[in-house]
């Protein structure tokens, strides 16, 4: 079924800690995510600017910092229209200490809440082409039924 | 306008109702019963509503509508046949969806074995002392 939702997460050897500061702090950032300028500003309502050299800058609008636990923000990840102007969806890093490492589960949701046409979609940044070894497979065993 | 990208070319734009916006799509499976209505007609190949109503627990003009909500949406047609009409399952949008979503998913999933390569790499070269010695 196709949900207005994605769920993925993976099991990292470092605690908490460690994987607290890769995903919050600008230096690191700019190692996982783009590949151009990196500024955060690391509180709820504050701001991330990250700039794709192919792509050019997206805006993105903190929501919630509680470390080592849960940071969330805003953004249009088909266009780079400012998640404090247009619709957005919300993205969360949940991080839980599993052993000596770390579980971090990220969700995005509001996909249908954005407004944007079909040749955004089409162009929508950030993309690495090769991603679909990691399709989501019940959801095309549900189209490929759907298709007869 | 015939075929546009969002498909990236992998799905036949042909036919397709342009105006439909995709976000109709979720929309239109946010409800259980049009859910199950897209199964019952995916394997029925061709019904009409009062088959349909026939068998799901909600009556026919109830299914009347829900049918009207997924034809908006790009994800059946319809075409009358006598004082009937005949729906079917459209695939095209809702796979073309489906991609969208697998394609975001892949990018996360990307993004997250790198978040763990790099905390993984810096915890050792930390030196936390964590680690016996090689």
């Amino acid at each position: 079924m196709v949900q207005d939702r994605i769920e993925r997460e993976v099991l990292i050897a470092a605690p908490v800690e460690r994987v607290w500061s890769v995903i919050t702090e600008a230096e690191h950032i700019g190692s996982w995510f783009n590949d151009g300028e990196t500024k955060v500003d690391l509180r709820p309502g504050g701001m991330m600017s990250l700039t794709w050299n192919d792509h050019g800058t997206h805006s993105i609008l903190i929501e919630k910092v509680d470390p080592p636990h849960l940071f969330s923000w805003r953004w249009d990840p088909a266009t780079s229209k400012d998640p404090r102007e247009a619709a957005s969806t919300l993205v969360e890093f949940m991080l839980t200490p599993e052993g000596d490492g770390t579980r971090l589960r990220v969700v995005e949701t509001g996909f249908a809440d954005l407004s944007v046409s079909e040749e955004d979609r089409a162009t929508a940044v950030l993309h690495n082409v090769e991603g679909w070894a990691a399709e989501l497979p019940e959801l095309v065993e549900y189209v490929e039924r759907l298709a007869g | 306008m015939a075929d546009h990208a969002w498909g990236h070319g992998e799905i036949d734009g042909g036919g397709m109702d342009v105006n439909a916006e995709p976000d109709d799509v979720f929309a239109a499976l946010a409800d259980p019963t049009r859910q199950r209505l897209l199964e019952v007609l995916a394997d029925r190949v061709e019904a009409t509503a009062t088959v349909l109503a026939a068998e799901l627990p909600v009556s026919r003009q109830a299914v009347v509508k829900h049918l009207a909500i997924l034809d908006r949406a790009g994800l059946v047609t319809g075409h009358r046949q006598g004082r009937e009409v005949r729906y079917a399952v459209r695939p095209e949008r809702l796979a073309a969806t489906a991609r969208w979503m697998a394609r975001l998913a892949a990018d996360w999933d990307s993004r997250l074995g790198a978040i763990k390569r790099i905390a993984e790499a810096s915890e050792d070269a930390g030196g936390s002392g964590g680690r016996p010695a090689g």
